[in-house]
């Protein structure tokens, strides 16, 4: 067992598809580690919960980069600031009248998916009004109608019906960046690009207080793994889905691992009735299925993740992998060294722990590493189920919500692809690790 | 403690009517038999002395042993370890005991596991009875080594079991069997799996390492040939039962019992003057110890059984000189005929 350390790691870095199974599971751990720097744990749930923090992401918007890549130009979102523009101020008695040219250059290839204005008026006695003019490149101006303001307001323009009718029944975000149609012209609007501004033409019943004014234009692309129906960045679910799977996969693996092996090994070193109750209690736990257990815990109980976790390795303590550990303790607790053992006064758990463990580690390794994927994928499946923990960002519950928004049917191909290709690697990267292992554990596999 | 006197003069070992039997049974609880591997064997074996037990394969030679070292519990009978009870022995005065007895088995490289180096293995025992701190224990490695002559002992110590021929490998056994130093060494056809080349060797080793330590040491067999030189007395064994005991010179050239007669002339004769007489070799096999036959285990194939009494009664042990005892009818006449 250490003899054949350094001479064992050797002969597996001359497979190439063990090298490669390390790298993508160096690179998973990698992520995984980065997870909780880059998003403590409290926070990412909290975020991944919703709301008003995501209020300038867009909808369902794809990946940048696979936009980038196809030589697309699509649009991101520009978030257009009072505070960084130059507002004119007239002073009257009792207030002031505020003009703020929120402005700004557009040069996409696609009209935004959608247009908002967010409006702070904080402090003042009486609710200020502000009047909205839209001006295009080239040089038509729409008003957008005026508004009564609370301390907190969202205009949001592209809901606007009447303005939407105006624009030739277009969507406001469409309409107010097509080019003007000749009379009688049919078809798509057309995209302008130039320099849009939408003016804000402010009267406040105060002297001092303040006014922000916040244009959002939402793009059709965002960050790098797009966004989901809830405007949520799904990078976000994908990085702490990481954690999080290969955290369920290997506890899970190592709890059915080490208690099947112990059991195992405790009814081969007593035989007897001991032997046979654990035998029975794994046939019967062999033909119990799994995952309806699950989905009635799921359904009736909790879905908490660590629950999950807990009802796997439990029903994973009687597996069919006793059969397999057993076959194996067999032949070794009659190896004559058992019996010097014996002979020279070793305890039942010294022998056990130390004369016949140390030879079923050849098959052990190699279906642990392989044993791990499987866990991931039950945790997605239970997630994709709508089993998932109900806090906790994961693969399986970006999947769950794609299901539930008809993602492919939608056309948002990067919502099912990312979380199902992360699974992927995982099973990838375990599966030729311990392809790997196997071989060198076990050398009567090495193809001739 | 008064009872330490006595104690004292115990003999090492002693087996009082000793059985081992192992049951068959059917579905896991019915009773259908039994394997009467050791049926009914008294012996003594006294501090400093080489016992020699012989015996065909089968014959419950190995299971002896197994009950001698506590590793099978007897079905009946006990065997007093300086007079006590091994069966009545608690947890840690059995471990005490076990520390006072070394085992060689008969295949050395299956007694030692393959995924230690000749120093771990080494090392068990001693750390099992938690002997001496490390260097201590190193100490007592090397010297173990330097006793069954491994060496330079540093070319072994780091070897692994599958490194060593087979004679080496007999000798780390030999040498973990001696490492704590015991009064009994038991050991189970130490050679009948070695090249013949290494035979002599080990067993005068072991026989040297007995005188030398003055310890005892109980060996079994299957070859009456090698006997001579290695033990003081035999004890031949015929289908689980001692069918004869006498000292080494006397049981060789002089055998009684049947059996021993027909094993002494199954061996190669190198006096040409014998070449061509008559050999009582036995006919038939050894019998089923699961059902023997009755009376004398041995009339089956015994030229000379006397109708009407051998398949009748198991002979008792019989003395026909000190120290020897032979269970044969045909020494229960005041003057038995000569052999």
């Amino acid at each position: 067992m250490i003899a054949w350390r350094s001479g064992r790691w050797r002969e597996l870095a001359r497979y190439p598809s063990a090298i490669a199974g390390v790298a993508i599971i160096l690179v998973l751990v990698g992520v995984a580690l980065a997870a909780p720097l880059a998003v403590p744990y409290g926070e990412a749930l909290e975020r991944w919960r919703g709301g008003e923090r995501w209020q300038y992401h867009p909808v369902n918007a794809a990946p940048v980069w696979v936009d980038r890549l196809r030589g697309g130009r699509a649009p991101t979102t520009r978030v257009i600031a009072s505070r960084d523009v130059e507002a004119e101020v007239h002073p009257f008695p009792g207030g002031r009248r505020l003009t703020l040219p929120l402005t700004f250059d557009y040069a996409f290839d696609d009209f935004p998916s959608e247009l908002n204005l967010f409006l702070t008026a904080e402090g003042h006695a009486r609710p200020p009004f502000v009047r909205l003019l839209w001006q295009t490149p080239d040089g038509r101006e729409i008003p957008l109608g005026g508004h009564r303001l609370g301390e907190r307001e969202r205009i949001s323009i592209s809901q606007d019906r009447a303005l939407a009718q105006r624009l030739g029944g277009l969507a406001p975000h469409i309409g107010l960046f097509a080019a003007e149609k000749a009379e009688g012209e049919a078809g798509a609007p057309s995209l302008q690009t130039g320099r849009y501004g939408l003016v804000l033409e402010a009267v406040l019943f105060d002297a001092e207080a303040p006014l922000e004014a916040e244009l959002v234009v939402y793009g059709r692309v965002h960050g790098i793994a797009g966004t989901d129906h809830q405007r949520r960045a799904l990078s976000l679910a994908l990085l702490w889905g990481t954690p999080v799977a290969l955290a369920f996969g290997l506890i899970a693996a190592v709890g059915t691992t080490l208690t099947t092996l112990v059991i195992a090994a405790v009814g081969v070193w007593y035989r007897g009735w001991v032997d046979a109750v654990i035998q029975r209690l794994t046939e019967v736990n062999m033909i119990l299925p799994v995952l309806p257990i699950l989905v009635m815990v799921g359904t009736l109980y909790s879905t908490s993740i660590w629950l999950m976790l807990g009802v796997v390795v439990l029903l994973g303590i009687f597996s069919a992998g006793i059969k397999t550990y057993r076959a194996m303790l067999l032949p070794i607790r009659e190896a004559p060294y058992i019996e010097a053992a014996r002979a020279y006064g070793a305890s039942n758990l010294r022998i056990v722990m130390r004369y016949m463990l140390p030879r079923i580690l050849p098959v052990l390794v190699p279906s642990f590493v392989t044993l791990i994927p499987t866990f991931v994928f039950l945790e997605a499946s239970l997630a994709v189920l709508g089993l998932g923990d109900p806090e906790l960002p994961t693969w399986g519950k970006v999947l769950n919500d794609a299901q539930s928004q008809s993602a492919l049917y939608n056309g948002y191909v990067y919502w099912v692809v990312s979380p199902a290709l992360l699974l992927m690697l995982t099973g990838l990267g375990f599966a030729m690790l311990g392809f790997a292992l196997d071989r060198v554990f076990n050398p009567r596999l090495r193809s001739l | 403690m008064t009872a330490e006197a006595p104690l004292m003069e115990a003999p090492l070992v002693e087996a009082r009517g000793l059985h081992t039997w192992f049951e068959l049974r059917q579905w896991g609880f019915l009773r259908v038999g039994a394997v009467r591997a050791v049926d009914d064997v008294s012996f003594t074996l006294a501090r400093g002395e080489a016992v020699a037990f012989v015996g065909e394969s089968g014959c419950g030679k190995s299971s002896l042993v197994r009950t001698l070292l506590g590793l099978h519990r007897p079905t009946a009978g006990e065997v007093r370890c300086e007079g006590r009870d091994l069966a009545s022995l608690g947890g840690a005065e059995l471990k005490a005991w076990r520390a006072r007895v070394g085992y060689v088995q008969q295949d050395p490289f299956g007694a030692l596991p393959p995924f230690l180096d000749v120093r771990r293995i080494l090392a068990e025992p001693l750390k099992v009875h938690g002997v001496g701190d490390r260097a201590e224990r190193e100490r007592r490695i090397r010297a173990a080594l330097e006793e069954v002559r491994l060496t330079p002992v540093e070319e072994f110590l780091g070897k692994f079991p599958h490194m060593l021929s087979g004679g080496q490998q007999q000798r780390v056994v030999i040498a973990r069997a001696l490492i704590l130093e015991p009064a009994l060494v038991i050991a189970d056809e130490p050679v009948s799996m070695l090249d013949a080349s290494v035979r002599v060797e080990i067993l005068e080793l072991l026989r040297g390492i007995q005188r030398q330590r003055g310890l005892t040491l109980a060996f079994v067999t299957h070859d009456l040939a090698t006997v001579r030189h290695y033990a003081e007395r035999i004890l031949v064994l015929y289908a689980g039962k001692v069918v004869e005991s006498a000292p080494v010179e006397a049981l060789l050239d002089a055998p009684e019992h049947p059996y021993t007669r027909a094993l002494l002339g199954v061996l190669s004769d190198p006096d040409a003057a014998n070449a061509t007489r008559q050999r009582e070799v036995p006919p038939g096999e050894p019998p089923s110890l699961i059902t023997p036959p009755s009376g004398c285990r041995f009339h089956p194939r015994c030229a000379r059984a006397i109708a009407g009494r051998c398949e009748v009664e198991a002979p008792p042990e019989i003395a026909t000189a000190p120290a020897r005892r032979v269970a044969c009818w045909l020494f229960d006449e005041p003057a038995p005929p000569a052999p």
